[in-house]
């Protein structure tokens, strides 16, 4: 494989999945932090908030796996390399 | 592949395999034998379960069968959720199916030791490691409501392209495209993620510190079975209503 297509692809594949978590991990502390308060003021409703709050994580989580999938595409099935 | 050649070494006391495949040709198809193997046997787990749970049905349920409509009432309740009251009844068995089938080929993948069974290539794991899998499960997905749509509406299921204005046409045609592509993705993503930070700490540290990591791969896993049928669900309500 040519050296500067394998470099570029390492450095590719770490940014990728990096610069994918930070948004939903921003995202993910404001929707955990908002089902505290909630829980805070409301205990009673704390199973149904705890399966929203479940759902939404998971959504923001695809985000950050997309990223991984890229990185994972560069890293395992490199489409740029013979 | 220079990074994965070096990362299947056998210097490395556990190997992480990816597109490594056991490949067996049936019919001119090369297909992933390891992926079928797993899943056939979950298929089995799954029939057996279901005719244990049905083959002494009784009033008041005992053992196994109250485990199973347990089960059913989780998977009911998934749909109940979504569609509503009057609609969900005759999509219970597919969203059923769908989580059972998917939480199955997850938890097979975490709890048993298939490194004890040696392939000539490629390792036995959860079939929802391989997109192949999760791109057929949701283009079943795809295949559903439309065919809800249709079979509800007519040719007026049409209608819902151009609303609420005509001007959304395309994204509304694109949304048909990343409706699978986004669900296959997060399932495979996040089943192969789990995969490969346990592979990645055993690789560094073989005893005791991955386990609290095997033991969030199994609830993430849970919970995505949980994701795509309760995502499932909404899709195919927001084809119905």
């Amino acid at each position: 494989m040519d050296s500067l297509i394998s470099a570029a692809s390492v450095i590719a594949a770490g940014l990728s999945i990096g610069l994918a978590a930070i948004g939903p991990g921003i995202g993910q502390g404001q929707a955990a932090g908002a089902a505290v308060e909630g829980i805070a003021r409301q205990p009673e409703a704390e199973n149904q908030i705890r399966g929203t709050l479940l759902l939404s994580l998971a959504f923001m989580e695809a985000l950050t796996i997309y990223g991984l999938v890229v990185a994972l595409s560069l890293l395992f099935a490199n489409p740029f390399t013979s | 592949m220079y990074l994965s050649n070096l990362m299947n070494t056998s210097l490395l006391l556990s190997g992480i395999e990816v597109g490594v495949h056991y490949y067996w040709d049936i019919a001119g198809f090369s297909v992933h034998g390891q992926v079928f193997m797993v899943m056939w046997f979950v298929i089995f787990l799954l029939l057996g379960a279901s005719l244990l749970g049905t083959s002494k049905l009784q009033r008041i349920p005992e053992g196994w069968q109250n485990f199973m409509e347990l089960v059913l009432d989780f998977t009911t309740e998934i749909a109940r959720n979504q569609l509503g009251e009057s609609f969900y009844r005759p999509w219970v068995p597919f969203i059923s199916t769908l989580f059972l089938f998917i939480f199955g080929c997850n938890w097979a993948g975490a709890l048993i030791p298939w490194k004890l069974i040696n392939l000539p290539e490629g390792e036995l794991a959860a079939p929802t490691n391989d997109i192949n899998t999760t791109i057929a499960l949701s283009l079943l997905v795809s295949v559903f409501y439309f065919y809800g749509g249709l079979r509800k509406k007519g040719l007026g299921y049409f209608k819902r392209y151009i609303q609420p204005t005509p001007i959304l046409l395309p994204i509304n045609i694109l949304e048909d495209f990343t409706k699978p592509l986004s669900l296959s993705f997060r399932l495979f993503g996040n089943v192969l993620a789990d995969e490969l930070t346990i592979s990645v700490l055993t690789l560094l540290v073989p005893l005791i510190i991955p386990l609290p990591i095997m033991g969030l791969g199994i609830f993430a896993s849970s919970v995505q079975a949980l994701i795509f049928s309760t995502l499932a669900a909404a899709y195919i309500t927001e084809a119905v209503e």
